[in-house]
């Protein structure tokens, strides 16, 4: 009888050779329950197996690292003993499914992979990304996933600190949420996940399990989303509530010394935990199902091993200790079950009333999964098509006008409201006021800053440079608060790896990413791949985003966006002002493939030059040029300071040979706007004469209006005008 | 003098609230299963989504083991402030009155706010001078303050509002912009606004220090002299 006479695999996506293969491992067929682990732990979403050779090329150490790819999350060292952790991870396909929920529990998600590791969760960020705002389902989804991520972040005590959304038409049907989490930790106290010590107890903590998710996560990640709707009862719930008291619980076990490994349960539930932690450990697991609480009885050993209910982890702890652990958790009403034992036998073992149920080498399942080479084809054209929303040849106010009030540009006040961004007492730069958020850290007497950036539409024209763009916009913000990268995280969302143009976006994406890192010399510590973006309407733009933390000796000095009357202005950086791909040449209809470079180590230069301004306390206000181009940076900083600015851009134009219009709107990396007294920004000149980066004094702030001259172009628009457009984001 | 800042499951600010406390006074966190306050001279109620809020934000808290000294404490004199969801469980324990409804609009809202002293002589404020604006946070999904028409009378006669939202600052749709009121006895206040994350210009305004400063001087004077109120 040949293996296709029998196809249960391929309804579980497995292919047929992959399938043999995991006969060939086994040297006998899988029963159902090995079939059903395979399954999950042998998808893109928990194998990366079409992006897992890829991933090598980034550089992922450095002095600082204490964690890198592999832990739950990623872990730098910020000095006195502490270590911040940081990772960041998607939800997009539970969110187009079920907004609310797969945002919800796409935070709850992200939180335990944070304090999986011993670190208290500090600050949470999101990368939204929805279709366009006229849409009416893309308003729905922008309403119901904002309240998602409130409901669970505001009721667990964790700060949503930041953030970022975009609304493109080819995330119209496949929105993405990304959510990162940071927490700060004892260095010396930080949890690994291997299984070590055979003997010791395994100790499923938190909720109960039930059918809610049965391949979750794990299977609607890693196909396409078509028929997403009936896929709604493969989408879990969150209990806000049941994870803060997890977290409490797992925190002071940690304190208490007397977790020997924690993991959380993410996508594939029990089977990817306990397979990973005996994979770390060089270990074996033993689980007995009928220990695991359950929400049904009637649950088939199958479902137990799969189910994706939130709120769970799965502790190592030396038996001897049992008694103290059950009293911690009594102590947070935190389910505990002692569930089965680590093993020396390298093997997967789950029992049920005495019975084996499945035996699975642990290499197998973890590391046996191929990993495929992709064949990368670059596309001869522009695949995402053009609208017209704004017709040429209109006049440069009414283009700053519809800039400001694009809903990507526009303020997300109306977003981050909804989010607690001040609990815990850490924050000292909200949501809006400054370029990246800064959290006091009163343990080591300095603080960190936190960014997520991706501009989806920019890595459609270059998958190169508009990933490189992504770095660098990430290291400029936080370079505008005083701040050095320590590391970085990442989050891949591309469409189906196996198209072509698909696995070529991908391939020249990483390697964008691979060398702004090398250069920059900030270490990937962490990431997570989300494949299959797309649906019969087509693929995603392919967006890649990044979130950095970096170090800043003083937050008080932290720079925020909001000039004051008075104040000089002046563009640092090599910003060679360009419309392609830009939020303008959106609107008019002209995208296509083709960003222009930029050198990574000249951005680099600017950045270290506005990073030691921004730490010497003289600079005001520093803001980079980012979507909009120069024109809607000034205006953010003119709205936010409640003040005017009078601009001449000649200068810009003249040094770099583009058009006024093209320095108005135009986009591009290196432009980092700086603000503070005359002397200040004369000291900044020369300091930036002596390192070759350009200071170009531009204007000051003052008055009530934009005023921007630059050469045959320029704008006129009261700040009341300007402020209106740029408050007028609201899905309802 | 000591604070005692209750700490139920799904309490998000008592650490905070333990922060500020400490930049005056004394402070240590009471458990929510403790049947005893010991040597608390003030008890704060904090922020956050006690056991989750799924029923009726602090409709569950009340009947927490601790929440039956705190009213034993109250009944005695002993003062109470309630931040945010501590004011709404002090309401459904019945020792502050009427009720903290959803959001007018229905939503979280997390926003810098200003609150005009409207009686500076209570317990909590007397720190500060009547119709001074104070600078505080408010975060909540449920914050607009309710009382029928006689009780809100009789709070506004006694000059129970003891903040109220400045013109154009009302977060929720509270009725008569209240933000905090006290007790009939003086000694139990309760606010929406979160007077312990506004203690420190970094991470701010302190706007809300005066409040803790004006409890821990209330304590100090009742020790002083142990028969005034």
């Amino acid at each position: 009888m040949s293996i296709t006479d029998q196809t249960p695999h391929r309804e579980l996506g497995l292919t047929d050779a992959e399938y043999e293969r995991i006969c060939e491992l086994l040297e006998r067929r899988p029963n159902r329950v090995e079939l059903a682990m395979f399954s999950l732990l042998w998808s893109e979403h928990c194998a990366y197996k079409h992006s897992r050779k890829l991933l090598r090329r980034l550089p992922t150490e450095g002095p600082q690292v204490l964690l890198g790819p592999g832990e739950n999350a990623g872990a730098v060292d910020v000095g006195e003993g502490h270590a911040v952790a940081f990772k960041v991870e998607s939800h997009n396909h539970p969110s187009a499914v079920e907004p609310f929920q797969g945002a919800a529990t796409g935070i709850g998600g992200i939180l335990r992979d944070v304090f999986a590791l011993g670190a208290r969760p500090i600050a949470v960020l999101d990368s939204l990304r929805f279709g366009e705002l006229s849409s009416q389902r893309s308003r729905y989804l922008l309403d119901q996933v904002v309240a998602g991520i409130g409901h669970y972040g505001n009721s667990i005590g964790v700060p949503t600190v930041g953030g970022e959304i975009y609304f493109e038409a080819p995330y119209e049907h496949n929105c993405l949420v990304n959510a990162m989490c940071v927490g700060l930790a004892r260095a010396d106290r930080m949890v690994r996940s291997a299984a070590a010590g055979p003997g010791n107890a395994l100790v499923l903590l938190g909720a109960s399990t039930g059918r809610d998710g049965i391949g979750g996560a794990s299977v609607l990640a890693s196909a396409e989303l078509t028929e997403g709707e009936k896929r709604r009862p493969s989408v879990q719930i969150g209990d806000p509530f049941e994870e803060k008291k997890l977290m409490e619980c797992c925190l002071e076990l940690l304190d208490r010394g007397l977790l020997v490994a924690l993991q959380d349960l993410g996508a594939a539930g029990l089977t990817s935990s306990a397979a990973e932690m005996a994979a770390g450990g060089g270990t074996g697991v033993e689980i007995a199902v009928d220990r695991v609480p359950l929400r049904e009885a009637d649950m088939e050993a199958f479902e137990i091993m799969i189910s994706e209910s939130q709120e769970r982890m799965l502790a190592v702890i030396d038996p001897a200790t049992a008694d103290e652990v059950m009293a911690v958790c009594d102590r947070w009403q935190t389910g505990a079950a002692a569930i089965g034992q680590v093993t020396d036998t390298g093997a997967i073992r789950i029992t049920r009333q005495g019975e084996t149920v499945a035996e699975l080498p642990v290499s197998a399942l973890v590391d046996g999964c191929p990993l495929y080479d992709l064949e990368p084809e670059q596309p001869d054209e522009w695949m995402y098509g053009n609208r017209v929303g704004l017709e040429r040849g209109i006049d440069p106010d009414r283009v700053l006008s519809a800039l400001l009030a694009s809903p990507s540009v526009a303020s997300k006040r109306w977003a981050f409201e909804q989010y607690d961004s001040i609990v815990q007492s850490r924050t000292v730069r909200r949501p809006e006021s400054a370029d990246a958020a800064v959290l006091r850290l009163d343990e080591t007497g300095r603080a960190i800053a936190v960014a997520i950036d991706g501009n989806g539409r920019r890595v459609a024209c270059d998958p190169y440079r508009g990933t490189i763009e992504a770095v660098l916009e990430c290291a400029q913000n936080l370079a505008c608060v005083g701040a050095r990268p320590l590391g970085l995280t990442n989050c891949l969302n591309f469409g189906n790896p196996e198209r072509p143009h698909v696995a070529w976006q991908l391939e020249r994406a990483i390697q964008g990413l691979a060398d702004a890192c090398e250069e920059l010399q900030v270490p990937v510590v962490g990431g997570n791949v989300s494949l299959y973006n797309e649906t019969e309407a087509g693929p995603i733009y392919p967006t890649p985003v990044v979130g950095m933390v970096g170090d800043l000796p003083d937050p008080g000095r932290a720079a925020g966006i909001a000039l004051r009357e008075g104040d000089e202005i002046a563009l640092v950086g090599p910003f060679a002002p360009s419309v392609a791909g830009s939020e303008l040449a959106k609107l008019r209809g002209d995208l296509g493939p083709g960003l222009p470079g930029a050198s990574i180590g000249a951005v680099g230069a600017a950045i270290e030059l506005v990073r030691d301004a921004v730490r010497t306390g003289t600079i005001a206000a520093a803001h980079d040029v980012s979507d909009g181009g120069l024109a809607c940076a000034l205006a953010e900083g003119a709205i936010c300071g409640g003040v005017g600015v009078e601009i001449d851009l000649d200068r810009l134009v003249e040094l770099r040979g583009a058009s006024g219009e093209a320095c108005l709107f135009g986009e591009g990396p290196g432009g980092l706007l700086v603000a503070g007294p005359a002397e200040a920004l004369d000291t900044l000149g020369a300091t930036g004469r002596d390192g070759g980066v350009d200071v170009i004094a531009i204007g000051r702030a003052g008055g009530d209006r934009i005023e921007i001259s630059a050469a045959e172009s320029g704008v006129s628009l009261s700040l009341e005008d300007a402020q209106r457009a740029w408050r007028s984001l609201r899905p309802g | 003098m000591t604070f005692g800042i209750l700490q139920f499951p799904g309490s998000c600010d008592d650490r905070d609230a333990l922060l500020a406390c400490r930049r005056v006074a004394e402070a240590r966190l009471v458990w929510h299963a403790d049947v005893e306050l010991g040597d608390v001279d003030v008890v704060v109620v904090p922020g956050g989504f006690s056991y989750g809020d799924y029923l009726r934000a602090g409709a569950i808290a009340r009947f927490a083991p601790a929440m039956e000294a705190v009213a034993r404490h109250a009944e005695a004199g002993g003062l109470v402030l309630g931040i945010c969801n501590g004011f709404q469980v002090l309401c459904e324990a019945g020792l502050l009155p009427g009720a903290l409804l959803p959001n007018d609009p229905l939503r979280f809202v997390c926003r810098q706010v200003e609150v005009v002293v409207e009686n500076a002589e209570t317990a909590f404020t007397r720190g500060t001078r009547l119709g001074q604006r104070l600078s505080i946070p408010v975060k909540h999904q449920s914050g607009r303050y309710f009382a029928p028409p006689e009780q809100l009378s009789e709070l506004e006669a006694r000059g129970g509002t003891v903040l109220r939202y400045a013109p154009g600052h009302n977060p929720n749709g509270s009725a008569h912009e209240i933000a905090g009121i006290v007790s009939e006895r003086g000694n139990v206040m309760g606010l929406m606004p979160h007077p312990e994350h506004a203690v420190d210009p970094l991470t701010g305004s302190e706007g809300g220090l005066a409040i803790f400063n004006s409890l821990a001087a209330s304590v100090t004077r009742r020790e002083r002299s142990p028969l005034s109120a």
